[in-house]
């Protein structure tokens, strides 16, 4: 038998899933990527752009935490980040790869903005704004509703579907634009009504404090209701779920109604209690990075306070990166897309063992 | 495991190395800003105290957003700045974001601030309200006339004539394709794509029309809109629809290199806009006219460097040089094309020419006698229009007969 083996080239490492590993050790596994990481985009920056990479660093840093404004930025965009994330997460836990949030954001921050510009200054302001909230969830969970109802009914390909929202969204926006600025110009401008309040003469606190609470419910809703473990199983089979006489077409369509309904409440305080306008570019893609946000988590809402201050802390370093440095913001992206390789490479080493092969074996 | 240490060892003395060789360039970039400080007794103010923040709707890669980067650029050549004296912040969108970029600026001490998109303009007086002792400008915009805010500021260009001067040069070169039998007098069609039907894109397709009709009286103009600013694949496809709809020269406004590709491909003859495409374009490119904002910049800084209040509405000229025209590329353009547009070029900053001469044209088929902008305004003066007067960006919006639009879906 053992002659057999000595003759078996064995390579110079084979990969094994790992069983678990103790927290401690994955964490560590994490940090240590971002380090490595962090390395390699000083060295980049010493060789591509001939700066210190020390100043590289504290730009990266600075840009998050430089000054006060900057840590309320921070915080700011970290809960508007947060919000898209925990919405787009019980459709994952679903296995409903819903990549539709950037559209039913926008339809959300669209619905606000209608309320503005046609209601602003004609029904009192408290009003107006309730009127904003609602319209607004209803607009993100009527955008959510369409490709639930599909797939729920003829088994359509929700990625497709929800993709294809987000660029009808778009194109809304667009039009209700053009047809909201008579001059032309396609630009609306600050509307004066519906302003969210200022709570302690901060304009960010309101929205954090939301967003918070809706995090904190958002996890208690999926991880302790008995909807919660609907979609779990759901997630996990539908022929379980039938099985056991869970409603799967119920489930989804209610599971989308409720990601909806929160994109359409994170349009809602965007245009309500930060932009109090609409462009196309209102959402700016952080439907997308919610996703990112959400995969990191592994879909649990209380460590989407982590991945989310990590994506806006990099991009905020980055941007700082491009402004210190005076040169346009590719070669910062391309850093933050380095950082996140590692971070997310680094699963790898956390699921996957590599087993060197042993110089005694092959002797 | 040794094997990994070694590697691991080499990479750090790897890094440690650049990390040190670095550190030794970033001591020696210091030097030019103090050799630049001794261009500050060429212009007599000194502009030591001067902190300039720029806010860009996007970076290097949009040639709206690179024309005001190298403005900036030349700016702190002309005045001598120092690196740390001018902040430049990219990709910042028309939203609550433009508003926390110049607050921002004001913590890092700027004490004038630029930004360059039209939709940044309600975020940027937001922030003048906030920061009184901050001079905001911002490229464009409508709004500083009727704000009056002391620190709030508008600046634009009268582009109008460039557009005028460029006209010249298409109405020469349809003079020429006339002459040389390959088109009959009314076969003289140019087309133009246009983004909105914004008042800015009307000012600039009717200057530039009425540039080309002083030469060739025969010339007759369709525009079509895309409906987007920045729109690679729209604005190519349009040139191309005019181009087989019979149109015989093309000029466009609008960013991206959609028009000028599709008239090298048809070999259609183009006059740009935003600066010159001749490398791409060598067959076709006929000019460009553009704006300098170099010129504004170096306005503001000195206002404030010598505390003087700056113009709520500023307009910049072809005196000022913030009009510019490109090289004319003799390979596409007429003879005796650079010359027609020195003359002209002349006249108008004599005044003794006027683009929007009511004489020149006819709306709906009438000789215009008054018009009224933002209600009060009578524009209509001695005999022309006076665009960019009351405030700087432009608000001519006359349909002018001569010129059809196809599409009018935008506006």
């Amino acid at each position: 038998m053992q002659n057999k083996e000595e003759k078996v080239h064995e390579p110079l490492f084979h990969v094994s899933k790992r069983s678990s590993m103790p927290l401690w050790e994955s964490t560590a596994i994490r940090v240590a990527s971002i380090l490595l990481a962090l390395l390699l985009c000083g060295l980049l920056v010493a060789l591509f752009l001939g700066k210190n990479p020390a100043d590289f660093y504290v730009s990266l840093f600075k840009g998050s935490f430089g000054s006060q404004r900057k840590i309320w930025k921070l915080l700011k965009d970290i809960a508007v980040l947060l919000c898209i994330s925990v919405a787009v997460t019980p459709a994952f836990r679903m296995k409903f790869w819903n990549i539709g949030a950037e559209g039913q954001t926008l339809v959300g921050a669209l619905a606000s903005a209608a309320c503005m510009y046609y209601l602003g200054g004609k029904i009192p302001e408290a009003a107006l704004i309730a009127l904003m909230f609602v319209s607004s969830v209803l607009a993100g969970a009527v955008w959510g509703l369409f490709p639930a109802v599909c797939k729920a009914l003829w088994n359509t390909n929700e990625t497709l579907f929800t993709l294809m929202m987000n660029y009808v969204a778009t194109f809304f926006v667009a039009f209700c634009l053009i047809k909201w600025t008579p001059d032309g110009s396609s630009s609306l401008g600050i509307l004066e009504h519906g302003h969210l309040p200022r709570l302690f003469g901060n304009e960010y606190i309101l929205l954090i404090i939301v967003v918070v609470l809706l995090t904190v419910g958002m996890y208690i809703y999926l991880d302790y209701s008995k909807h919660g473990y609907e979609i779990s199983v759901v997630g996990e089979s539908n022929r379980t779920a039938c099985y056991i006489g869970i409603d799967v077409k119920k489930v989804i369509i209610r599971t989308m109604l409720v990601s909806g309904a929160v994109c359409g409440l994170a349009g809602f305080l965007i245009v309500g209690a930060l932009d109090h306008s609409i462009t196309t570019e209102t959402v700016g893609g952080l439907g997308f990075t919610a996703i990112m946000v959400s995969w990191l988590a592994k879909f649990n809402p209380l460590l989407m306070f982590v991945t989310s201050f990590l994506i806006v802390f990099l991009n905020q370093g980055a941007s700082q990166v491009s402004q210190s440095f005076n040169i346009s913001n590719a070669f910062p992206n391309v850093v933050v897309g380095i950082i996140l390789f590692f971070i997310i490479g680094c699963e790898f080493f956390i699921n996957y063992k590599i087993n060197f092969r042993s110089r005694k074996e092959v002797k | 495991m040794k094997r990994i240490l070694a590697i691991v060892m080499a990479l750090v003395l790897v890094v440690a190395g650049v990390v040190c060789l670095t550190a030794c360039k970033g001591g020696n970039t210091e030097t030019p800003s103090d050799s630049s400080t001794s261009g500050n007794e060429d212009s007599k103010v000194d502009v030591s105290k001067v902190k300039l923040g720029v806010i860009c709707l996007h970076d290097e890669d949009s040639t709206y957003d690179l024309n005001f980067i190298n403005a900036v650029k030349e700016a702190q050549t002309t005045l001598g700045l120092s690196d740390d004296q001018v902040i430049i912040k990219r990709n910042i969108p028309e939203s609550n974001q433009c508003y926390e970029a110049a607050a921002d600026l004001v913590d890092e001490g700027c004490n004038v601030i630029f930004a360059d998109s039209f939709g940044h303009e309600d975020h940027m007086i937001k922030a003048a309200k906030e920061f009184p002792n901050v001079q905001f400008c911002h490229a464009t915009g409508t709004k500083a006339h009727t704000e009056k805010l002391d620190n709030y500021h508008n600046a634009f260009a009268s582009i109008y004539e460039g557009r005028y001067l460029a006209g010249i040069a298409a109405g020469l070169k349809l003079n020429e394709m006339i002459k040389a039998g390959t088109i009959t007098e009314d076969q003289a069609l140019i087309g133009y794509v246009g983004a909105f039907t914004y008042a800015e894109v009307i000012s600039g397709y009717t200057s530039f029309y009425l540039g080309a009709k002083s030469v060739c009286p025969s010339v007759k103009m369709n525009v079509q809109f895309t409906g987007s600013w920045y729109d690679e694949t729209a604005e190519k496809t349009t040139a191309l629809s005019l181009i087989s709809s019979g149109c015989v020269l093309i000029s466009q406004h609008a960013d991206s290199m959609g028009a000028p590709s599709a008239c090298e491909e048809k070999n259609v003859p183009n006059v740009s806009y935003n600066g010159s495409t001749v490398e791409s374009c060598p067959n076709t490119f006929i000019v460009s006219s553009k704006i300098n904002w170099a010129p504004y910049l170096e306005y503001i800084v000195k206002s404030v460097a010598e505390g003087k209040a700056i113009d709520t509405d500023w307009t910049g000229t072809l005196a000022t040089g913030s009009v510019q025209l490109s090289e004319i590329n003799d390979k596409a353009a007429a003879e005796g094309t650079k010359e027609a547009i020195e003359e002209a070029k002349a006249k108008l900053e004599k005044g003794e020419l006027h683009v929007f001469d009511t004489a020149t044209f006819t709306s709906e088929g009438k000789k215009v006698e008054s018009y009224m902008v933002e209600d009060t305004n009578e524009v209509i003066k001695d005999g022309y229009f006076s665009e960019s007067d009351f405030r700087s960006a432009p608000y001519f919006d006359l349909e002018v007969d001569g010129i059809t639009r196809l599409n009018v879906n935008f506006g």
